[in-house]
Order: C-alpha cells, then structure tokens, then sequence
C-alpha cells in the first residue's frame, strides 16, 4: 500500500502534471488566464491576494529549502541543528501564517460575494481550492502540532531524503509511511494537487511576465514578408 | 519620414440625437455573449454628465493614459514597469463591476406563468450576474438628457477650473450626446501596460486589438486606458475591447456603429502619418498638443509623401484612398474636428466635431439670428460656458482652438444661406478665412456626401487573407513575430 501511495503516486502526479501541462498549452491558450475576478470584488482581494502570493511564493521557497537542501550541507557551513530548527519553524510558520491569513481574506470573499461568483466559478477551480485548503491545513497544522508546540518531529532524515529521492528514481516510500499521518495526508494532497494543477487558473503561475520589463513599450504586428 | 497609414474615425456631434442605434447594433454584434453583458465598445453618454463607466475622465482617480513627467518624459499615470508587476496580485486602480453597472434582464418568464389573478402580472429585473432581483438604480447613461444632473452632471470632470455658478447654469445653457469607441490610439496606453504582450496595434491600419490566446487577464489594460474602452470579460477573464469591426473593413466595409448611425455622422477613413514625428509631438505641453497631433499627419497629397508611403510599402490604392480621405478632410484641410481629451497624449484616432447647436441656441437666446455668422461669431466670443467645457473635452483647455472649428462651421451655415438666397457676402467667408469653394466643399462633406464620400475604407487585399485571419485569431500553432517599432 505505501508502495503505491508514496513510491507510485508521485510519479503518476507528476506525469499527468507534465502531459496535463503540454495538453492544456497546445490545445487551451484561450483558457490560459488568471481568471482574475477583482471586476466582481477589490476591497477584500486588495488586502487577501498580496498576502496570499507572498505567502505562498515564500511556502513554496520553504519547501526547496528544506527539503532540498541535505542536513549535511547546513551542518557544512556551520549551522547548528538547534539554529536550523528555529529557522526552519520561525520562517515556515510565518510563512504559513502569511499564507494563511491571505487565504481566509480570500475564502471570506468568496463567500461574502458568492452571489456574483455563483455562475463564474469553475468546478475545476473548486477542486482545486479543496485540495489546497487540506494541503496547507495539514501541513501547517502538523508543523504547529508536532513540532512549534510538540516534541518536535524531524522531517530532514525521513520526509526530505525520501523527496530527493524521488528526483534521483530511488524512491524509498517506507520512509515516508513512517512519517506522522498529518504529514503523510499533507504530501498524498499536495501530490493530488500537483497532478489537478494543470486542469485549473494555477496554469497562471507559469506566465510571470518578467519579459514586461524588457518589452518595447508598444507591441505591433506586421505580415511576415 | 516613416509614413504609416491608420484607420480613423471622425463624428459629428452637432448631428447625435442620442438614439444609441449605434450601441445597441454593436452589443448585437459584439457583445451578446455571457460575461460581457455590461460591456458596451460603442456607447453614448450624455454631456455634461459622468459617462460610463462613472467619471471615466476622472484620471487624478482611475490614473488612466499618460503624463509627462518632472523631467518632460511621457510615463504611463498608472506607474512604471515594476510598479505595475509589484502590483498585479491586486490591481489598485481597476474599476469594478459597480463603476460599470449590474447588468439587468427582466424575468419575463412571470408573465406567462404567473396564476390567474386580479393584478397584472409584472417582469421584475433581475441580474444578469446573481439572477436574482435587482433594483435599478444605475446604468450607462443613466443621466442621459441631464436626467438627474444635479446629481450626476454637476461630478462631470471637464467642469474642471470653471466657477461655480457657471457649472449650477449649465442645465439651462446646453446639453449635447458624445458617442464613444476606442480611439484605436496612435500611442495606446493600454498596448504599453499589457504585462503579456497581448495587446497589438496592426502595422498596416493602426487597429489595436487583443490577442485573446495571449491574454493572461493580469488587467492592468483596463487601468491605462483612459478612455476606460477595454473591458474585463466577466466569464472568460480576458480582456476584449472594439475591434473596428476588422472583418467589415477589411472588406472594405465600414463599422457596425456607423453603418446604423440614424444621424448619418460618422465618417471612416485612413490618415498617414509620420512615425518619426509621434515621440516629439508627445513631449509638448499641454497648450501645444493639438497642432502637434495635427502636425503629426502628412498631406496625402504631396507627391513627397506619396513617394515615400510607396517606398513604406502602402499599396497604391491605399494611398489612393488616403488621399480621398473623409477623416483627413475634416481634421486637417477644413480644421474643424478636434481629438478627444489629447491630453491624455494616447494619440487618439477617434475625432468629433463639437456640437454647434448649444452656440446656436444660446445666440437665438441672446436675440441674435442664429443664422448669420457675425451673431453666431459674437455669441461664441460671448459664450464662456459651453466654450471652455468643450476645450476641456478636446482641446486641453484650448478655447480658441475650439471657437475657431465653431465659427468655420457657422460660417459654413450663413454663407450656405446667402448662397441658397441668392445673395453672396463675402463678409461670410473672411470671417472664416476660408474661400467660397472651400465653404461648399465643407457643406457638402457634412450635409450631403454619400456612404462612398463618408466611408473611404480600403479593402485588405486578398493576397494577405489568409495572414489577416491568422493575425487576429492568433492561431497559436502559426504565430506572428512580434516586432518593435518598424
Ligand atoms: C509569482 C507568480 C504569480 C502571479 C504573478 C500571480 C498572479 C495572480 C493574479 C493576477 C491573480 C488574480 C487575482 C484577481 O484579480 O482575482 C491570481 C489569483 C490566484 N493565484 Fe496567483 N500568481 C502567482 C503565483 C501563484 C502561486 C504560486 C499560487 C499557488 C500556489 C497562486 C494561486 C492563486 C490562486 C488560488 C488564485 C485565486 C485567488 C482567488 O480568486 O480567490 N498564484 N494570481
Ligand atoms: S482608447 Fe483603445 S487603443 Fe486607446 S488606450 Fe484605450 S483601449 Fe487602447
Ligand atoms: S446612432 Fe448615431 S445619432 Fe444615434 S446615438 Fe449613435 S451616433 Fe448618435
């Protein structure tokens, strides 16, 4: 069963994530947005949407960081286990909370303005919200459970070398069925989430236009000749 | 020189009766769809009054279109490049769906299914984005005839640096329809802010369009412009605006709006112009921009120029058709219509001619003839009010600018008059610092001219067909390059 669930699963989310993508590039440019809806809502989405970004621009920078980065290289230029822990805990929860405040703005939108959303709202994008309100809850919550005010829980020999893992095909899924069962929902969620990515508005992630800042100002369009 | 040729609009505003046949047979055509209900790319507005969406013109507020800066740079009001990235979680300046309206439809259903009873059965509006009941309490040109103007028209922006009680008299002093579509600018605000690229002008005729497989709705469009003529679709989450009806003139066919215009008003055609000359005649200050945007346009009719739009690549019977231009005609050789807030320094393609018909009023009004130049003359010096609310909307503050294009056109009317009477003053046309010929040129182009005099639209040529389509499909598997100036 932990066989298929965390050696199998995060290869088959991965490859539907990759196919989705290329399936939903080729075929649905016209879909391809942000499905902005600040034309229905502004005061609650000026305040929830920086907050959510930055939030999770930093939790997905978190998560390279610490589950990327091997307990022996921080141990190599000099920092104690002790110090990295704190680190570890001080930045994710800040970044959780972050994260999460600007989550809740924005679900408290959602629901204050339901009616104007009801014939917007896109089913994929409801499955979406649902996989990340249980990928984050989880994963914050066993963070605050386990380790902020438990006896701790050390991700960095278990859930990280298991991570690395998967990326050099030498997948070990019994570390990971070892890990607490907050974790192990946090990761089978995420990776459900991962596979769904390409099918919802996330796709907008991929189109950061950084070539804005080096674009003529006006664009033209001329037949080739 | 680097000619370049756009298409452009001219209307004449003496001529709107407001009907709004041109709104109504562009929602039909464009935007019946879902997601744009509230959406009108051709609307008419009552001035003065605050427009649709709600005081569009009030920039200091929306921060649409550009500015110069401390150091006479142009810069977009909504900020610069990574002002406008750092913002676009949340777009600070957008108007929403309430600056706009709730758009409506009614429940006509009740009236075939209401049960038998004593009271008439009623179709109550309902909204077209909750479906639930709606109060009515706004829409675009909810004022209109200053319906409700001491609430609404006394917010107009151009009242701008006007007393008081000049603004509390205007109810009984004038009143005039402004019909609106993108001004397919020269220096589109909106093309500068798309963060994706996505948003185009078209080399050959100037249109501006939106690429609606590159449109990532990051909607810092809807911000820059200040016409506020680009629009969010409510369902699709993309950007959509006029399209100048792209695949009628390419025909050769002009636009919807035009074609339905009961007034006869509109007039479509090319204009050249020089690119070389866009960038300084947008660095001029705000008293100097009207001739520098005049200046802009290159007579089709110098064979210098002919020579080098040749030369550019404009097929010979575009340049045939510049040269028969309505638009150039009424801009530039008889001077009389004027560009729409060019302080807003988008270069906009779309030009009125400003409504005579308040002077005309005010001069029977002062017991004058309305039909002699030198009553009408006098009232115009005399006219503060509608004067300079008029510079405000097209002339940067200009009121010369705006009495000249008047007085042409009241001269156009007593020396037609004198004409028509068989008694010829030449007092008529020196007033105007025009010639006869030119006065019954003039008349004739506002009075009489048939579609093919009012409408000079070159068609595509057929050879580029199959280019044209993909240029605004934007086929993904077959894109364009993207070039920069060219
Ligand atoms: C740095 C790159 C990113 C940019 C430029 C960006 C931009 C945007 C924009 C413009 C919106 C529309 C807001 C609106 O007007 O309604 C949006 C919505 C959203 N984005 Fe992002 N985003 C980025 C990264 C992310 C990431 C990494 C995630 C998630 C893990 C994410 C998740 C979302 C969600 C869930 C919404 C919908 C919010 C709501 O309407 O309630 N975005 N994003
Ligand atoms: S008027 Fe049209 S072309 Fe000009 S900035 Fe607005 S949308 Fe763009
Ligand atoms: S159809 Fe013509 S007359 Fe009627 S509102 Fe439109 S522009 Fe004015």
């Amino acid at each position: 069963m932990s066989t298929i669930l965390f050696g199998v699963w995060p290869y088959l989310a991965g490859a539907v994530c990759l196919v989705g993508h290329v399936w939903r590039w080729r075929f649905d440019q016209f879909g391809w947005t942000s499905r902005t809806s600040q034309l229905m809502e502004k005061r609650w989405l000026a305040i929830g949407s920086p907050l959510f970004h930055l939030g999770a621009l930093m939790v997905i920078g978190g998560h390279a960081l610490g589950l990327l980065v091997p307990a022996s290289a921080t141990r190599a230029v000099g920092l104690s286990d002790h110090a990295y822990h704190l680190v570890a805990v001080g930045g994710g929860v800040a970044a959780g909370a972050v994260f999460a405040a600007g989550a809740v703005i924005l679900t408290i939108r959602r629901f204050l303005s339901r009616a104007r959303f009801r014939l917007s709202n896109r089913p994929a994008d409801l499955v979406m919200y649902a996989l990340l309100g249980i990928t984050a809850g989880f994963g914050l919550g066993g963070t605050l459970v386990l380790n902020a005010f438990g006896q701790g829980y050390d991700y960095r020999p278990t859930i990280a070398v298991w991570f690395r893992g998967l990326f050099v095909l030498d997948p070990r899924p019994e570390l990971m069925a070892a890990a607490p069962w907050p974790y192990q929902v946090h990761v089978l969620a995420a990776l459900a989430l991962i596979a769904w990515w390409p099918f919802t508005r996330l796709v907008h992630v991929w189109s950061v236009p950084l070539g804005y800042l080096i674009r003529p100002p006006i664009v033209y369009r001329r037949p080739p000749s | 020189m680097r000619v370049r040729a756009q298409l452009a609009m001219v209307m004449n505003l003496d001529k709107c009766i407001g009907c709004s046949t041109c709104s109504v047979t562009c929602k039909q055509t464009w935007t019946n769809r879902d997601g744009v209900e509230y959406v009108w790319f051709n609307n008419v507005e009552t001035k003065p009054g605050i427009g649709y969406p709600r005081s569009w013109e009030d920039q200091p507020h929306w921060r649409g279109g550009w500015r110069l800066d401390r150091q006479g740079r142009l810069r977009l009001r909504s900020g610069g490049r990574w002002r406008r990235l750092a913002r676009i979680f949340a777009n600070p300046d957008l108007p929403t769906l309430d600056d706009y309206y709730e758009p409506a439809t009614y429940d006509f259903d009740n009236l075939l299914s209401a049960p038998a009873s004593d009271q008439m059965p009623v179709a109550r509006p309902l909204s077209a984005v909750t479906g639930r009941p709606l109060r009515l309490e706004w829409g675009p040109n909810w004022d209109d005839d200053l319906g409700g103007s001491a609430l609404y028209a006394a917010h107009d922006p151009n009242w701008a640096g006007l007393s008081q009680s000049v603004q509390r008299s205007f109810e009984t002093t004038f009143m005039f329809h402004l019909p609106r579509i993108c001004e397919h600018c020269l220096n589109p605000a909106c093309v500068a802010a798309c963060p994706s690229g996505a948003i185009y002008k078209r080399q050959r005729d100037g249109l501006v369009l939106v690429d609606q497989d590159k449109c990532r709705g990051w909607r810092m469009c809807v911000t820059a412009c200040p016409y506020k003529k680009i629009y969010l679709n409510r369902t699709t989450a993309k950007a959509e605006k006029c399209t100048f009806c792209f695949p009628r003139v390419e025909a050769g066919l002009p636009t919807v709006c035009a074609t339905t215009c009961v007034g006869r008003l509109r007039y479509i055609g090319l204009v050249l112009y020089d690119l070389d000359r866009v960038e300084p005649a947008l660095a001029v200050p705000d008293d100097q921009l009207v001739a520098a945007q005049r200046g802009l346009f290159l007579d089709p009719a110098d064979p210098a120029v002919a020579a080098q739009a040749l030369a550019d690549g404009l097929p010979p019977d575009w340049l045939q058709a510049a040269q028969a231009s309505p638009i150039h005609a009424l801009a530039i050789r008889h001077g009389v219509a004027l560009p729409l807030h060019p302080e807003y320094r988008t270069l906009p393609m779309v030009w009125y001619i400003p409504p005579l018909s308040p002077v005309l009023d005010a001069t029977a009004a002062l017991g004058g003839d309305n039909a002699s130049a030198d009553d009408i003359c006098q009232a115009v010096a005399g006219l503060r009010i509608p004067l300079a609310y008029l510079a405000n909307l097209f002339t940067a503050g200009d009121v010369d600018l705006v009495a000249g294009a008047l007085m042409r056109l009241a001269a156009v009317r007593s020396h037609m008059r004198s004409v028509t009477v068989g008694r010829p003053d030449p007092a008529d046309t020196a007033a105007a610092g025009r010639s006869a010929a030119e006065l019954e040129a003039l008349y004739r182009l506002l009075a009489v001219a048939k579609p093919k005099d009012r409408y000079v639209i070159p068609a595509a040529h057929r050879e580029e067909a199959a280019e044209l389509a993909q240029w605004t499909s934007g086929c993904p598997l077959d894109r364009l390059p993207l070039g920069i100036a060219p």
